[in-house]
């Protein structure tokens, strides 16, 4: 297990290596400069603020600096934001995003475990093709639609909650459950083909031999087991909630990191672009180890077959 | 009981052979594999209407191209911005030309002083142009933008995965190293880069999500490959001396079949919902070009005053993702029997 | 005479497919005495498996029972609700399943898994739960089962699986035990092992065994009384003694002649495959594949004719007008032992 942990951290480091690199080589290939108002500034201007950012500098010295600046945190000063470090940038907007995404993946695998759950269990009545039908629906219709339909019925019709911005928990109500529809309505497919397949299998047809209630073998039982494999969605939920961070933080005028990626795109603001791109696969790569580890510990085929590798 | 024990010698005659029945006869109709999934496919009613759905979609958006394409949408008619939808003979309230404005329905044709036989089926957008007309566009531009992505994706994936899988060893171990990597980095941080790279548009969209999809087909057919590789039938074919690219061509692209089929249609809506929502933030297609995602951009502006310029794309595109995604699950039951029974 | 503690009459089962209604069970009427050991034996198909789900209770959702009655003690099995059958299964009537490999909970503990009946039933306490579920193990002949108690299925092998899935059939001393085929998916070896360990376990716990097999050869040292199955029907039954060495119904004969015996010089297969339930046949449906069929096979179905007090055959050949035929070589000499059992038992 220590052993498959280590590989595991040498390709996570390589992996973000490697998005470090193709992500600095790129913006560098990039035609333009990152100065919106070029054409207002002199030649000199242009020089100073060239030297300021370090852009005089042959490619691969900035390359260096720039490697080296991010092993202490340091992911350069954004174009855009009136000078500010990137770091400080994204560290100031982490908290909302963060919590956005935590609570949207709560809300939708409890959610989903319940609805999938339900379903299973009353496999092929007009319940589980109402399950069904929702979840298909929730896959299928896009976060960002839903967040415009919420904003607009729930919050400016209805005015239940707020219709835009961020303070307290009545304002990450809407976002959240937009947010969390996409994986709401995968987990309880996931769950719903799992327990099915589960509840067909031997050692249920034993606990019910044994004469367990329904009820205490689909929580015994069933449900431990259809729930193990839905750690190894945990990495596709935090793509999805990172994708979707970017439009319904937009739409809620939520102050995230997606939204200000968002910005830092249609603005060209480079230094900001590489460090989310960062911070976006720091955190998946650091989510795959993680579940790799919860896996391990939850099941009990992996934990004790040594390895793991 | 006693009387049914009455027999006389006659019942005890020997049975002749020639009325000894066929034994060995199967009772019910044989059917193939891809008889038995379309028999399956047939019985679920969602499917099928999603099938239908699919392909009236293609038809439309398609066929419509020497009426509605990109010369005939540039033309703009500010005089008719903004119009609701007005169906000749429909008296219901937003679909007869009438539009709610502060609580009451006003008559926007007779406002604009439209002449009364023009009218726009799903009304017009702020340049004046028939939204109709920009969503069986838009349609056709997002089902390309999906179609050909996929395609890309497909091709790449399937073949990665079958070299792969097929010659295992080193070259496997490498091969999954680098899908490992690729799949940790967010496939939008791709998509990202790959805009700010090539020009937003159509291209690159294409180009993004191809790149960035590719890898769970790869590693489906992988595992399947390696699963495959070691039925008895494979075996049988490499003992006999047949090319592997025989081999692969015979034996395993036709097992492969379903799982690449399914992976396709689960591939196309994440294909369309990807350009909807790159359009849509304003980093994909932009106008004057259209796609779903730009008129949902366009319609989200005036949500709150002119809604119908959003509900009727988002209608669209909703439609289209159910479709895809309820035929993809009738094609993996269908395929795959198990998971339903 | 011992008591009678389930008495199964007339079952009819049907299974509704996309096909047609399938009769899996036509009329299958048999009986178990307390600490008697019954054989059901027939091959894959026959309605073995389907007979002993329906007397837990386990059926299929597409399963219907359309007539019959399953009496245990005095009380009908098919007339009680799914909590009554709760409280019977695992407590009254146990069961054992064919794959030890898949019939553990991958996830929990084999001790937790063995002490749920315990818990459901006996409403004891888990800590008394395990150390009888700890008894339990060391019964079946786990060794050190102090430590494995707590470990999970995967760390056990098939036969000590297959012993872990005997303790959790056993822990609340049922008195009725099902073991459908228990050791198909075992080593030969194990086999032997299993099936002793079975037999030991019921002289200690006084239980009853219904035990589904389709391998003659189990059954001879396991039963005390074989009921042969065929196409959803009971075809023949008796003592093991007399099914073994004075079998009637022409599928019996070839049962036996298909088996290997030190004797035989080759094995005899049964031609042709079983009839389709979809249309069962209306007379006896072995008619097809008998080589001594005769009109009166294809046209009705024959009666149990009696044997002997314990023995049954339904077969044509046994009316007093049928004509005399030879049974295959292997019979004639089996029947010769079976007078020398005789002579010794009356002796």
């Amino acid at each position: 297990m220590r052993k498959y942990l280590l590989k595991r951290v040498f390709y996570m480091i390589l992996t973000l290596f490697l998005v470090a690199t193709i992500t600095f080589f790129l913006m560098k290939l990039m035609p333009g400069t990152p100065y919106s108002n070029q054409q207002k500034m002199t030649a000199q201007q242009i020089q100073i603020m060239n030297e300021q950012y370090g852009l005089n500098k042959p490619m691969w010295m900035q390359y260096l600096i720039y490697l080296g600046g991010m092993l202490h945190g340091d992911l350069g000063v954004s174009f855009q934001f009136s000078n500010q470090p990137v770091s400080y940038l994204i560290a100031s907007r982490i908290g909302a995003s963060a919590q956005l995404g935590i609570q949207a993946m709560i809300f939708g695998v409890v959610l989903g475990i319940v609805i999938g759950s339900i379903a299973a269990v009353n496999k092929n009545t007009w319940i589980d093709t109402l399950c069904t039908i929702l979840s298909i629906i929730g896959k299928s219709v896009p976060n960002f639609v839903l967040a415009v339909l919420l904003q607009f019925y729930i919050a400016l019709k209805l005015g239940w909650f707020p219709i835009a911005d961020w303070g307290g928990f009545s304002y990450t109500v809407l976002p959240t459950i937009a947010l969390g529809v996409g994986p709401l309505a995968e987990t309880a497919r996931f769950i719903r083909t799992g327990m099915v397949d589960v509840l067909n299998s031997d050692y249920i047809e034993l606990a019910k031999a044994k004469g367990m209630s329904r009820y205490g073998i689909v929580w015994h039982h069933a449900l431990r087991n259809s729930l193990i494999p839905l750690v190894t969605l945990i990495g596709p939920y935090t793509v999805a909630l990172m994708t979707g961070s970017m439009v319904i933080e937009n739409i809620f005028s939520i102050p995230g990191i997606g939204e200000q990626f968002v910005k830092s795109i249609l603005t060209n603001d480079y230094p900001t672009i590489m460090g989310v791109t960062m911070l976006f696969s720091a955190g998946l790569v650091a989510v795959i180890l993680l579940t790799d580890i919860i896996y391990g510990i939850i099941d009990p085929r992996i934990r004790l077959s040594g390895s793991g590798d | 009981m006693e009387e049914k024990l009455k027999l006389g010698p006659e019942n005890f005659e020997a049975l002749p052979k020639a009325e000894e029945l066929d034994n060995e006869k199967i009772a019910a109709p044989s059917l193939t594999f891809v008889q038995d999934a379309w028999r399956r496919l047939k019985m679920n009613k969602g499917a099928l209407i999603s099938f239908i759905i699919i392909v009236l979609m293609i038809i439309i958006s398609f066929g419509s191209t020497p009426f509605i394409n990109h010369d005939s949408l540039v033309k703009s008619a500010p005089k008719y911005a903004n119009l609701p939808a007005k169906i000749p003979g429909v008296p219901i309230n937003g679909l007869n030309g009438k539009l709610k404005v502060s609580g009451e329905w006003v008559d926007e044709y007779k406002q604009n002083n439209v002449p009364d036989n023009k009218y726009f089926v799903l009304g017009t957008d702020y340049l004046g142009h028939s939204l109709a007309e920009r969503i069986i566009y838009g349609t056709k531009i997002s089902l390309i933008v999906a179609l050909v992505a996929t395609f890309f994706d497909l091709t790449l994936g399937v073949a990665y995965g079958i070299v792969s899988g097929w010659r295992g060893g080193r070259v496997d171990n490498v091969m999954q190293r680098i899908i490992e990597i690729i799949s940790s980095i967010p496939s939008l941080v791709i998509v990202v880069l790959m805009l700010i790279v090539l020009k937003p548009g159509m291209t690159s969209i294409i180009a993004a999500i191809a790149i960035s999809s590719w890898t769970t087909m790869a590693r489906m057919i992988r595992a399947e490959t390696l699963q495959l590789k070691s039925q008895e039938y494979v075996l049988a074919a490499r003992t006999l001396g047949e090319s592997p690219w025989k081999i692969a061509w015979k034996h395993l692209v036709p097992n492969l079949s379903s799982i690449i089929i399914i992976q396709t249609m689960y591939t196309i809506p994440t294909a369309i919902f990807f350009e909807a929502f790159l359009s849509f933030i304003g980093i994909g297609i932009s106008a004057p070009q259209t796609s779903l995602g730009v008129l949902l951009n366009d319609g989200q502006k005036n949500f709150q005053f002119l809604p119908y310029q959003m509900w009727y794309p988002a209608i669209v595109l909703c439609v289209l993702m159910i479709a895809f995604n309820l035929l993809g699950d009738g094609l993996r039951d269908a395929f795959d029997p198990k998971t339903r029974r | 005479m011992a008591e009678r503690i389930l008495d199964v009459k007339n079952l009819k089962i049907d299974f509704h497919t996309y096909a047609g209604d399938v009769k899996a069970i036509r009329d299958v009427s048999f009986h178990l005495d307390k600490g008697e050991t019954l054989a059901i034996v027939g091959e894959s198909g026959s309605g073995k498996s389907v007979t002993t789900k329906s007397l837990m209770g386990l059926l299929a959702n597409n399963a219907e029972v359309t007539g019959g009655s399953i009496m245990f003690h005095d009380q009908d099995i098919l007339k009680k609700s799914e909590k009554e059958m709760q409280n019977i299964r695992g407590k009254d009537i146990a069961m054992i399943f064919q794959d030890p490999m898949t019939s553990l909970d991958p996830t929990m503990r084999i001790g937790q898994q063995i002490a749920e009946p315990l818990i459901k039933h006996k409403h004891v306490d888990k800590k008394k739960a395990w150390s009888q579920a700890l008894d339990l193990l060391k019964l079946v002949g786990i060794t050190d089962a102090e430590e494995r108690i707590k470990n999970y299925p995967h760390q056990f092998s098939g036969g000590q699986r297959q012993r872990i899935v005997i303790a959790i059939a056993l822990v609340c001393y049922p008195e009725i035990l099902i073991a459908d085929e228990p050791t198909t998916a075992l080593d030969v070896t194990i086999q032997a092992q299993i099936l002793e360990l079975m037999k030991e376990l019921q002289e200690k716990i006084e239980t009853s065994i219904i035990f589904i097999t389709h391998d003659l050869g189990v059954v001879a040292g396991m039963a005390d009384r074989v009921a042969v199955m065929y196409a959803g029907q009971i075809v023949e039954y008796g003592t093991v003694d007399e099914i073994f060495f004075n079998p009637q119904h022409p599928y019996t004969w070839g049962l036996l002649n298909s088996m290997p015996t030190l004797s035989s010089t080759k094995l005899e297969a049964i031609p042709g495959t079983p009839p389709d339930l979809l249309d069962p046949p209306k007379g006896d449906p072995f008619v097809a594949r008998n080589p001594y069929a005769m009109k009166i096979d294809a046209e009705q179905r024959p009666p149990f004719f009696k044997v002997s007090e314990t023995h049954y055959a339904a077969t044509w050949l046994l009316h007093p007008n049928a004509p005399k035929v030879t049974p295959p070589d292997e019979i004639i000499r089996r029947r010769q032992t079976f007078k020398d059992i005789m002579a010794h038992k009356a002796i």
